[in-house]
């Protein structure tokens, strides 16, 4: 039974209004998302920001307590087996079964996809090979690293050949050399033109992999746009200067009006807005003879764009 | 396909899957479900069975007290295998793969039934193998066919009804440690409240009448009459309802578990 909406072949999810609470403790309020087919979306956000909720939601796990939810055209609600046969989930949670060995778990998917035998055998060479498992294809998960268990459990969810991957935390927890090769992985099966959503904790992660970001705070969305748009939007990059002297830190204040003194540590906080040409232009307005003790260059993380951006939206809230 | 094909194959799927599993856990199922009533029916036979044989009188119809005891150890048998099951099924919903499995176009029961198929056929083949071992230590059943067929019968709604009871239990505790604990009464406690080792008769009056009613006496009386070629009388119907009633219960708070696990977080 078929209920493809028009936006059908451009648009892989579509969120309206997604709430959902439990009892007092309101852990999605008010999210509304569109994602493009063969897109990479991020949900960035720490812990507690409703993350996961959201892609529990979307991948059929729980019911949302309001909201409009379409997922590969198909409405959540009515058609949540027809999504469940397009999408597969790498949940933060190891989901490999410890007890059999790689490619059993591989070809158990398989039969619970419903591929023919032949089909089932062929698939799980070819991800073994892909996610360089071959040589511990016939070994359990008790014996694998951290990052072996985690290419075998996305391996598993891409033996049904899913259009849409949820990908909840694919790097939490592993050291950067997986990470790394996890990065890979996830940019090639873009290329295969796959659908993903992805959350994570890290700028980084979602700076190098996603077409587009929404930044999560309390359950609401509170920034969204491409990696580009959202860092032009972060006034977390600063120098900090520290003087020798309580007078230095005064003439220093005048010179560099933009910048925010602290009297106690003798230090001036001065914006960083062009790079290296901001630093020389600071530089030669402190003059030659500034008693400048210490020099610092803060790029914006992921804490500065947070607080910046939950920031704004508190003073959107008041006004 | 329909759905109901579906149904069955990715249920055969699932049992395939925890047909592995006890492969994989041999040893240990052997020693819970093997050797602790091999254990029991030595100590019982070779060590007290001297002074309960005497004790026995009319119970035991003029045959040896093995003979008054192996229909008690092979519910021990069965009920050996309810802290395996529960473990198995705590460590699916604990663990990530029944959220894989729920995201998945599986059919909503099949996991459940691989459990519960997988137990059954764990407690079928211990029963055996202690039957086995029984005859090898002296026991003489004096069953006829139809009776043998009868004893299998019971035995296997009673292993039904415990694998069920089981997977509920490991439905709703969150720890294997919790798992294993909860199905201690039954796999311990229980036989050892009913007519397994000695008549309920014989017991302090407060606990005699749990223990002469309590569904482990029943389904005990029932394998002795059978196996020492007495007359059953409504014994054994009564011991199959029970069987049918623990099965019903369990398999509603099974599947009540199992849905509400899908709306926590």
């Amino acid at each position: 039974m078929k209920t493809l909406t028009d936006h059908a072949t451009a648009t892989a999810v579509s969120v309206t209004g997604l709430r959902k609470a439990y009892g007092e403790k309101v852990v999605v309020d008010s999210v509304d998302l569109t994602i493009g087919e063969g897109e990479v979306f991020a949900l960035l956000g720490p812990n507690g920001a409703g993350k996961t909720t959201i892609v529990r939601i979307l991948s059929t796990l729980i019911p949302a307590d309001a909201g409009a939810v379409t997922v590969m055209g198909y409405d959540l609600r009515r058609d949540a087996g027809a999504v469940r046969g397009l999408i597969g989930v790498t949940g933060q949670f190891s989901a490999v079964d410890n007890l059999l060995t790689g490619e059993e778990n591989l070809l158990l998917m398989g039969r619970l996809q419903h591929l023919p035998a032949a089909d089932r055998r062929a698939r799980a060479a070819q991800l073994l090979e892909r996610f360089d498992l071959v040589e511990a294809a016939r070994q359990t998960p008790a014996t694998y690293s951290g990052g072996m268990t985690r290419r075998l459990d996305i391996a598993m969810t891409l033996m049904g050949r899913p259009r849409l991957i949820f990908l909840d935390e694919p790097t939490t927890g592993l050291d950067p050399r997986s990470r790394q090769i996890m990065w890979q992985l996830i940019r090639d099966l873009v290329a295969e033109g796959v659908t993903i959503l992805l959350t994570t904790q890290y700028l980084e992660e979602a700076d190098q992999l996603a077409d587009r970001i929404a930044m999560l705070d309390h359950g609401r969305i509170v920034a969204a746009g491409t990696p580009e748009e959202l860092k032009r939007r972060m006034p977390g990059a600063h120098f900090r200067l520290r003087f020798a002297d309580a007078a230095s830190l005064d003439k220093a204040a005048q010179e560099l009006s933009e910048g925010t003194r602290d009297d106690e540590e003798l230090t001036l906080r001065v914006p960083n807005e062009a790079g290296i040409r901001s630093l020389r232009n600071v530089l030669a307005r402190l003059g030659d003879d500034a008693a400048v003790e210490d020099l610092s260059i803060h790029t914006p993380d992921l804490d500065d764009v947070f607080f910046a951006v939950t920031g704004n939206a508190s003073k959107e809230d008041n006004s | 396909m329909s759905a109901l094909t579906f149904a069955a194959k990715d249920s055969a799927t699932m049992l395939g899957r925890e047909i592995k599993h006890s492969i994989r856990l041999l040893r240990l199922l052997i020693v819970s479900a093997i050797v602790v009533p091999v254990v029991m029916l030595l100590l019982f036979d070779y060590i007290l069975g001297g002074t309960i044989g005497h004790g026995l009188g009319d119970a035991a119809r003029g045959a040896p007290y093995i003979d008054f005891l192996v229909p008690g150890i092979l519910i021990m048998a069965v009920a050996g295998s309810c802290g395996p099951t529960a473990i198995n099924v705590t460590m699916d919903m604990t663990g990530g793969f029944v959220d894989r499995i729920r995201t998945m176009a599986v059919s909503r029961g099949a996991l459940l039934a691989g459990h519960v198929g997988g137990s059954v056929l764990r407690m079928l083949v211990a029963t055996a193998a202690v039957t086995g071992v029984a005859l090898l230590l002296g026991f003489r059943p004096k069953a006829s066919v139809a009776d043998w067929v009868a004893v299998v019968g019971i035995i296997a709604a009673f292993s039904y009804a415990l694998a069920w009871l089981s997977a509920a239990i490991g439905l709703v505790t969150r720890s294997v440690a919790a798992a294993n604990g909860l199905t201690l009464p039954v796999s311990f406690l229980l036989p050892f409240l009913s007519s397994t080792f000695v008549p309920t008769a014989s017991m302090p009056a407060g606990v005699r009448w749990f223990a002469a009613n309590q569904p482990f006496t029943l389904v005990v009386d029932s394998l002795r009459a059978l196996l020492s070629g007495a007359p059953v009388g409504n014994t054994a119907y009564l011991a199959l309802v029970w069987c049918a009633a623990i099965a019903l219960v369990s398999y509603l708070w099974a599947q009540a578990s199992f849905r509400r696990g899908t709306r926590l977080t």
